[in-house]
């Protein structure tokens, strides 16, 4: 993975002392709670519920065992013991204190990581695949122009107060596992016809009060002028998008009301001026960057190895967890692991210090040091000999990470909710956890099969509740939390928002209603039908009516006002 | 602490006298506006109302860029300022920082660039990276200690008005 040079070091030192500083000046009185907010925000650090919420990038998701050491010594020292791996592929921790944030920074600096641009109106975290560099289906590895980009987009002096937080996602493969078509720029890799790389371009998707999948602005992007192509993008934007109005202030509002053509009209307009400019990328770092992401020195090893198959074939429970949590790897002999976050009692994506530092030592002795966190709140050993997966499994059990749910209904994305967050209208939490109960029963979970069952607090859609086969979504009825549910979103390359299936919920019955939906779907799947292909073939209606039971005919649900 | 002027990375005294005028005035006010003797800072209106009579002035004359201003409208009279002013009406506003950039980097402004309104110590290096070479610290703030700020970072990542090549260019020099 990347390593600092004396110039990363140098920039993220620089940003500690300079936030201790602020920090400094904002607790002695000096800097206003209105001066100090945005300058927080671009450190990652919110106030929330109980305390200030640290928001710790990490790039690209991808971390080194002595990174996930650190992080569990922060969580152990500076919070509770509990961290939160958000959607986002960052580390939230709920209870560090204002006065110790400076000192967390120092922290994570000592081991290459930071919080800068976590949060506030600004460039954010880059995030890709979480098999990036593993995958079979794979054109290139995007994790080298996630490095680049992050550098460029690393205090940017242009672009640091923008109308509204900006979200770049990357994919190397040709199924998108990065959800790149909800980010406000999405870059997919792809190859010329000469067999150069570039990049398809999309941009103005976000997830919020109005979801919008991203527009195609750029079929292929040489990948030369990626940064200046981007730096368009941006001035347009910084110029053009809103600022009278939070919620109208995203990027994606701007290329709706101006119109792709428009919009990509004013962008290459301003990228004519910034295209042969110092940005343009040169061969020699894009070199310096990638070869930090050379292969591990794997073994060679046979497609199948004879003991691992014994194993599949004896232990159902071992296969079981082969099936939902071992993915497919570009190395012979070789498998990616996902290390499972979700299971009854916890909340989806906490992991706690001891767990983090369990991490740590998995990666250590079976994946070359490395860990990654997906969007789906989860960690990955991308590097797993096949021979070694059933001791992985054992190991992965007695530390909770084993629940052989990825995929399932339980792998639920889930925000922080009420339960933390002050935006919320809900909690979502307990939500999850309800469902985890009923749907506990692993022969049950797996005839459902794969479904995405995704939940956020309120309409800023932190846990992608519109992505999902089932969304569930805070909404505030009168001072009381209460629960509206969609159907048949998807990421992916067929990116879809879901519909909302009626009037909302209280919390108590939601168990019930999920229940009666997945009632719905096997009732009426055909063979190996999934619940999203089911739900498209009969449309929304037979789960309205079940979801309604009493009061349906459909019609009459739909015609009420949605809460 | 009062409005206090940056400029050289010190702090200096304000020379120009700035010209305001209410936002309701109309085109037709703007032709009948006097605009007095000595170096001036006039809005960027005002400047288009009057302009040939203002290029036949004597005397310095500065221009100052509402954060909505398109700059594209003074292409072809940057040569006539000697100073243009962008106004930060909230430091959150990011637009002057385009606008500056434009200015040095598009229009081949070499004048003094000023940054005015809601502006301070934790502004300042961003500012000066994109072309700002003066800055007015607004009434309250401390802009004796906002000096500092010109060095907050040692290193930066990407090209700017005052580092024509971005870090990856130098580093593999
Ligand atoms: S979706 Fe709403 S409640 Fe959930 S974390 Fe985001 S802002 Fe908070």
């Amino acid at each position: 993975m990347y390593r600092y040079d004396e110039y990363d070091h140098a920039i993220v030192q620089a940003r500690v002392a300079q936030f201790r500083d602020q920090t400094r000046r904002h607790l002695e009185g000096s800097l206003s709670d209105d001066e100090f907010r945005p300058l927080r925000l671009q450190n990652g650090l919110y106030i929330q519920r109980h305390a200030p919420m640290l928001r710790i990038a990490v790039p690209y998701g991808l971390l080194a065992s002595r990174q996930l050491r650190k992080l569990a010594d922060i969580t152990r020292r500076f919070d509770r013991g509990v961290g939160h791996f958000s959607t986002r592929q960052n580390l939230q921790l709920n209870w560090i204190k204002l006065e110790e944030a400076p000192d967390v920074l120092a922290e994570l600096a000592s081991v290459e990581m930071h919080a800068i641009q976590t949060s506030g109106n600004c460039i954010r975290n880059i995030t890709t695949d979480q098999f990036a560099g593993v995958a079979p289906d794979e054109i290139a590895d995007p994790r080298p122009w996630a490095e680049v980009l992050r550098q460029w987009s690393t205090f940017h002096p242009e672009f640091a107060w923008l109308p509204r937080k900006f979200k770049i996602g990357i994919s190397g493969t040709t199924e998108d596992r990065a959800a790149i078509r909800m980010h406000d720029i999405g870059l997919q890799i792809v190859k010329n016809d000469a067999g150069e790389i570039g990049f398809t371009v999309y941009v103005g998707g976000g997830l919020g009060r109005t979801p919008l999948i991203a527009r195609k602005v750029r079929a292929f992007l040489p990948w030369q002028h990626v940064l200046s192509y981007c730096e368009a993008i941006l001035r347009v934007y910084n110029r053009y998008g809103r600022r009278d109005n939070p919620y109208k202030a995203r990027i994606k509002i701007l290329v709706k009301t101006l119109g792709t053509e428009e919009f990509t009209r004013q962008v290459d307009a301003e990228w004519a001026h910034l295209k042969e400019g110092t940005s343009t990328l040169t061969e020699a770092e894009v070199q310096r960057i990638a070869c930090q992401f050379a292969p591990h020195p794997y073994e060679t090893l046979p497609a199948d190895d004879a003991g691992y198959q014994t194993q599949l074939r004896d232990e159902k429970a071992f296969s079981r967890w082969v099936e939902r949590n071992v993915h497919p790897h570009r190395v012979s002999g070789y498998a990616a692991v996902t290390l499972s976050l979700k299971k009854p009692g916890v909340a989806p994506g906490d992991a706690s210090d001891a767990q983090l530092d369990a991490a740590a030592d998995l990666a250590d002795r079976y994946s070359f040091g490395e860990a990654r966190v997906t969007h789906q709140q989860n960690l990955v050993l991308a590097d797993v000999r096949q021979r070694d997966l059933h001791a992985l499994w054992l190991e992965a059990r007695t530390l909770g990470f084993a629940t052989p749910n990825i995929g399932l209904l339980t792998d639920m994305i889930c925000c922080p909710g009420g339960d933390f967050c002050s935006l919320a209208n809900a909690k979502s939490i307990p939500i999850a956890a309800a469902i985890n109960e009923r749907f506990a029963d692993l022969d049950y979970l797996h005839d459902i099969g794969e479904l995405e069952l995704n939940i956020s607090g309120c309409m800023n859609s932190c846990g992608h509740h519109h992505l999902a086969a089932i969304g569930i979504l805070g909404v505030d009825k009168s001072g009381q939390e209460w629960y509206q549910i969609t159907l048949g979103g998807q990421q992916g390359n067929n990116a879809r928002i879901g519909e909302v299936i009626g009037r909302s919920f209280a919390a108590k019955d939601v168990p019930d209603v999920i229940e009666r939906l997945i009632d719905t779907y096997i009732a009426n799947r055909y063979d190996e039908e999934r619940f999203l292909d089911t739900y498209a073939r009969i449309g929304l209606q037979p789960f309205r009516d079940a979801a309604y039971p009493a009061t349906t005919t459909g019609n009459a649900a739909k015609e009420r006002t949605y809460a | 602490m009062p409005e206090q002027l940056i400029q050289g990375r010190q702090l200096a005294d304000n020379r120009w006298t700035t010209l305001t005028i209410a936002d309701d005035a109309g085109d037709t006010n703007l032709a009948h506006v006097a605009v007095p003797a000595g170096a001036v800072i006039i809005p960027a209106p005002l400047w288009l109302a009057q302009r040939a009579a203002l290029i036949a002035r004597e005397g310095e004359i500065g221009v100052s860029l509402a954060s909505t201003f398109e700059v594209e409208t003074l292409a072809a009279d940057i040569a006539h300022f000697s100073l243009i002013a962008v106004e930060f009406p909230k430091f959150v506003d990011g637009r002057g920082y385009s606008t500056a950039r434009l200015l040095r980097e598009r229009y081949g402004y070499t004048g003094e660039l000023r940054a005015v309104g809601d502006i301070g110590r934790d502004q300042l290096f961003y500012l000066s990276r994109v072309g700002f070479t003066s800055f007015l610290i607004p009434d309250g703030r401390d802009a004796a200690a906002a000096l500092q700020s010109f060095n907050d970072f040692p290193e930066v990542y990407q090209s700017g008005v005052d580092q024509a090549l971005p870090l990856f260019r130098r580093r593999a020099a």
